[in-house]
């Protein structure tokens, strides 16, 4: 087994606020993050793939092929977007980076038809990320 | 808000990183001079050295549906805030964390101990901790924990 990793940025805007808190419980909750114009950061997006590779071509998955479903699952739904508004899979969520990532994993997963989706990693900033795995996955399996 | 983050089939993990400046020297004393000095090197110099150690942390938990997260972020930073960066950052290993008196302060060691003080965050369960010790040396302690290292 081989695990390959293709990664691409997005920026977009979010902000978090649950209408279920009262204001002054969702400035504590969430702090600056709760500014009600937003603001946002250049993700970092890790995508790994885990496969044996071909015996022909030599590659788990063609990078072209998984290029093309990250520009069309990730990008075009998430760059220069303003996460809380404009994507329908985040909508009633709090755009976490938990949350994101998540949203990543089940968008993705279901188009990488060589190889298995191994583990979605968002970065918001460069000291903090979510890591996404496929529950009870790991383990001499997922290797 | 919407539970959907919560359906079963993804396991999703919280990293964070923290960034302290401490110094050390490797020396065991149950050793000859020569001996430390064959064994660590440049790390055996007696007046010590440091590096900019870099704490990658990860937990684990259900993400709560009305905070989209698995712990808040200003409870981490804090309890990490207390248990390693105050203790640790700008000291020298070696003379100012108890745990180190009698055991050397290899990045091994520290990995184990920045488990040991972390383990008892009560948000979420500590899965992993990573120790860079510079940009080319990390080290990986999951504890017992069966599962740390096959992700």
């Amino acid at each position: 087994m081989v695990l390959l990793t293709r990664k691409i940025e997005f920026a977009a805007s979010h902000l978090y606020h649950n209408p279920d808190f009262s204001a002054e419980e969702n400035r504590r909750v969430f702090g600056k993050c709760n500014n009600p114009h937003g603001h946002g950061h250049n993700y970092t997006l890790e995508v790994t793939v885990a496969g044996v590779p071909d015996p022909v071509t030599g590659m788990v998955l063609d990078l072209k092929d998984l290029k093309e479903i990250l520009e069309r699952e990730v990008m075009q739904r998430m760059d220069h977007r303003f996460l809380n508004y404009e994507v329908p899979e985040l909508a009633g969520q709090i755009p976490t980076c938990e949350n994101i990532a998540r949203v990543i994993w089940q968008l993705l997963d279901p188009q990488i038809k060589q190889g298995k989706l191994h583990r979605v990693r968002l970065y918001e900033t460069p000291d903090l990320f979510a890591d996404c795995y496929r529950n009870g996955s790991a383990g001499a399996d997922a290797r | 808000m919407s539970s959907n983050a919560q359906n079963g089939t993804v396991r999703t993990e919280l990293g964070r990183r923290y960034h302290f400046s401490a110094s050390h020297r490797l020396h065991n004393l149950a050793l000859s001079e020569e001996q430390n000095c064959r064994i660590y090197g440049k790390c055996n110099n007696p007046f010590g050295h440091g590096h900019n150690y870099v704490v990658e942390v990860l937990v684990s938990g259900k993400i709560d549906p009305a905070t989209g997260m698995i712990a808040n972020l200003a409870d981490l930073d804090r309890f990490v805030e207390r248990e390693i960066l105050d203790p640790f950052d700008h000291k020298s290993l070696n003379e100012d964390v108890a745990a180190f008196e009698a055991v050397v302060p290899t990045t091994e060691n520290l990995c184990i101990e920045i488990f040991r003080r972390l383990k008892t965050f009560p948000n979420a369960k500590l899965e992993r901790v990573r120790v860079q010790e510079t940009s080319n040396n990390s080290f990986e302690y999951a504890g017992d924990n069966p599962q740390g290292f096959e992700r």
